[in-house]
């Protein structure tokens, strides 16, 4: 019996190396390793898999073409439903999507579906093997502003189909928060980024950098003076959220957003790049989310002791297993149930410390979760000289502004139905600039939805 | 790539740039700000627009050698091309929303310190061409870093300059002239400062006990400029605020100062070691 093999573990860096380098801690499966793995999928007749994934990519069907070594055409099966299968085999939360429905895990270890994309996409990627086919051009000019997981996906579909598409991108590369926000130790930038953003130009997608849009260009200009007949928004949710406590502006307190950007998007760590990054001998980072696993080892890695600093229980933390798995053996310190009061300075206005307050679980809130509350009396100092605010994210107030029509909820979230389309006709939405943050391929999966709502109402058009 | 028209230093340690960014120079208003990354291993700078010309396609940045980057910036020869312009960004001065019936009847008073004359001067023309009133006020450390000045005198109703050690125009301060102008009666509907953090702390405080509309312009360290890193957040009336999409332009006597000046130096050091390994870096 095939599900008699157990799940095929996958080699990573040793974690007390990979503690001082920025390269990739998971190494991947080679083929043999692969296969194996792949020979372990049931390929059910209805798979809860594909109905899990939100890009639905025909997952038994490109594990039965791995088992059976055509790992060309399991490439080819999955470039149909996602041009990035190099970056979701790395950084998708597989456990709550395709392997949380995986019928191997309800007794066992589900197939590592996710293992498996990303040896097949590494293995195109290595063997020069890409797929571009597309209909006859069209002519008809679609927009998409920005160039993250959302605008990709859902520029890719659209190229494929015909369109003229153009990508317009505020940061000077194109990846969005695969650029700026995700550590080259999780996810590759020039090997990985690049190279599957390579493969979305080659669709015959126009990218431009540079581009704000709401200050450099509006959406009306778009529509107006540059002929774009629908636009797509997939701007993300960039602007980083503070506390709002005392000390929040002392030097060495930063956004997690600036401490990712500095290090991935502008080379920080790497010496032969210009940008100044500051690392502290200790840095505590606040939050609990994959961003603040990213920080808090980027910051272990550039030399500091880490702690994280968490108002729930480890339960809670929604960060992905892994990531708080890799954190730990890397020796991060993990302080649950703590919440910040106060950062404190000293006379010169830097950060010395931290002062925190010890939290434990009341009654469950609107969201279901039980909410933190304060132990009175119990507040305490941690030493450091660095805090980093991973307190998440929230849309980009500044094309919404732009944009007459287009109307946000209280949240600052463009208001888009199921298909993206927002208050605006003809402009459409998705990722996080629609949901506030949230991952990778929600954002690709409301990319295509989009896409295709656009596909049909152009051709309604005609 | 953004090619380099033009190039001329207007002091030693001062360089004047016509960079063709088409884009830019279409959307770009008085108070907005630009950032240049030179090439590919540089930071992203934030850089004030001198002026834009849309028919040529081109802005006007003005750059002072203050460090490795700017040094890096300043290098680059007309025909040679930056990596990226990005802009405009921040929030346009107010002024641009005002009619050109208010304009008509308003009278300005510009205070411009040393660097920070390039980002006045299209906030003077653009009052001057409204048929606004304007006089402007410049003031460096000494004569190499008076920049502007024929440039500025052709835009402005009057013109007064000075320098700390009295090698150029009057020996003084800025605050020197302005308190002078506002003591002898003259009457200014708004008065806007611009130059180091330091000047227009001490503008605002002088505006303070004259009761005038005061703006400042605060140039903080950015990255991305548009809002998504928070390295510029500053203090205004109580509130946090970023520099880069709810300014660069606040309300001066609502600004906290000190904190800006601190946040300012928050990679000096880091800079100056950046600094001197370049040097080393470099067979000279």
């Amino acid at each position: 019996m095939a599900n008699k093999i157990p799940r095929v573990p996958v080699r990573e860096q040793d974690p007390a190396v990979r503690a001082r380098n920025f390269e990739e801690v998971c190494y991947g499966y080679n083929e043999q390793e692969a296969v194996l793995e792949a020979s372990r999928c049931l390929n059910c007749k209805k798979p809860r898999c594909v109905e899990a994934c939100p890009v639905s990519i025909q997952i038994p069907a490109f594990i039965s073409k791995v088992a059976a070594g055509d790992i060309k055409e399991a490439a080819r099966i999955i470039s149909q439903d996602s041009s990035l299968p190099a970056v979701c085999g790395r950084v998708c939360p597989q456990e709550t999507q395709c392997e949380g429905s995986c019928i191997l895990g309800v007794k066992g270890e589900p197939v590592a579906i996710g293992k498996l994309e990303r040896f097949v996409a590494d293995w195109s990627r290595q063997n020069g093997v890409r797929f571009a086919d597309k209909a006859p051009a069209n002519g008809i000019k679609v927009a998409v502003v920005g160039s993250g997981p959302a605008g990709l996906a859902c520029a890719s579909d659209l190229a494929r189909w015909g369109y003229d598409v153009t990508v317009f991108e505020v940061l000077h590369k194109a990846g969005g928060v695969l650029q700026y926000g995700i550590p080259e130790f999780r996810l590759p930038k020039q090997e990985v980024v690049e190279y599957e953003v390579e493969n979305v130009r080659r669709l015959g997608v126009k990218i431009e950098t540079d581009v704000v849009v709401g200050r450099t260009v509006t959406v009306d200009d778009l529509f107006d003076k540059e002929g774009f007949k629908a636009v797509f928004i997939g701007s993300g949710a960039g602007l980083p959220k503070f506390m709002g406590i005392p000390g929040e502006n002392l030097n060495g307190v930063f956004s997690a957003n600036e401490f990712l950007t500095r290090n991935n998007l502008m080379h920080g760590y790497d010496p032969t790049y210009d940008t100044p990054v500051f690392s502290g001998r200790r840095s505590v980072i606040v939050g609990g989310g994959n961003v603040a696993m990213d920080a808090a080892r980027t910051a272990l890695r550039l030399g500091s002791e880490v702690t994280v600093v968490y108002r729930r229980t480890e339960k809670e933390l929604p960060a992905r297993v892994e990531e708080v798995h890799h954190a730990k053996e890397e020796g991060i310190e993990f302080r649950l149930l703590t919440n910040p009061v106060e950062i404190l300075g000293d006379e010169k206005g830097w950060v010395r410390g931290i002062r925190c307050i010890r939290m434990e679980l009341g009654e469950p809130d609107e969201s279901g979760r039980r909410s933190p509350v304060p132990v009175p009396g119990s507040e305490f100092e941690i030493e450091t000289d660095t805090v980093i605010m991973s307190l998440g994210t929230s849309p980009n107030p500044m094309i919404a502004r732009s944009t007459p029509g287009l109307e946000t909820n209280r949240r600052g979230c463009l208001i888009a139905d199921e298909d993206g389309a927002t208050t605006r006709p003809m402009v459409f939405a998705g990722g996080d600039a629609v949901t506030g943050a949230a991952t990778v391929i929600l954002a690709m999966g409301a990319g295509r939805r989009a896409a295709a709502a656009i596909h049909k109402a152009l051709q309604s058009e005609k | 790539m953004y090619k380099i028209l033009r190039k001329k230093f207007l002091t030693p340690a001062i360089c004047l740039m016509d960079v063709l960014a088409p884009r830019v120079a279409q959307s770009a208003q008085p108070g907005q700000f630009l950032i240049v990354r030179a090439g590919e291993k540089n930071e992203r700078i934030p850089l004030t627009i001198c002026d834009y010309n849309r028919e040529e396609g081109s802005v006007t940045i003005v750059t002072q050698l203050v460090g490795a980057s700017t040094r890096i910036i300043c290098s680059y020869e007309a025909g040679e091309s930056f990596a990226d312009v990005v802009g405009p960004l921040g929030q346009p001065s107010e002024f641009i929303h005002l009619s050109p019936e208010e304009l008509s009847h308003s009278r300005y008073l510009f205070i411009a310190g040393g660097l920070g004359t390039a980002p006045v001067y299209p906030q003077v023309k653009y009052l001057h061409q409204a048929g606004a009133k304007v006089d402007v006020i410049i003031g460096a450390r000494n004569k190499d870093l008076v920049i502007l000045e024929e440039e500025m005198r052709a835009v402005s109703d009057h013109l007064y300059i000075c320098t700390d050690d009295g090698s150029y125009g009057e020996k003084g301060l800025v605050t020197d002239i302005m308190g002078r102008l506002l003591d002898s009666g003259e009457k200014y509907d708004q008065a806007v400062a611009i130059g180091p953090m330091i000047m227009m702390k001490f503008v605002t405080l002088k505006g303070r006990q004259y009761g005038i509309p005061l703006i400042v312009s605060l140039n903080t360290l950015m990255v991305d400029g548009t809002g998504m890193c928070g390295a510029c957040r500053v203090t205004i009336a109580g509130k946090t605020r970023f520099a880069c999409v709810d300014g660069p332009e606040f309300n001066a006597y609502d600004v906290d100062f000190e904190e800006a000046m601190r946040r300012q130096g928050m990679y000096r050091d880091i800079e100056k070691e950046k600094d001197h390994q370049c040097h080393i870096g470099l067979h000279q």
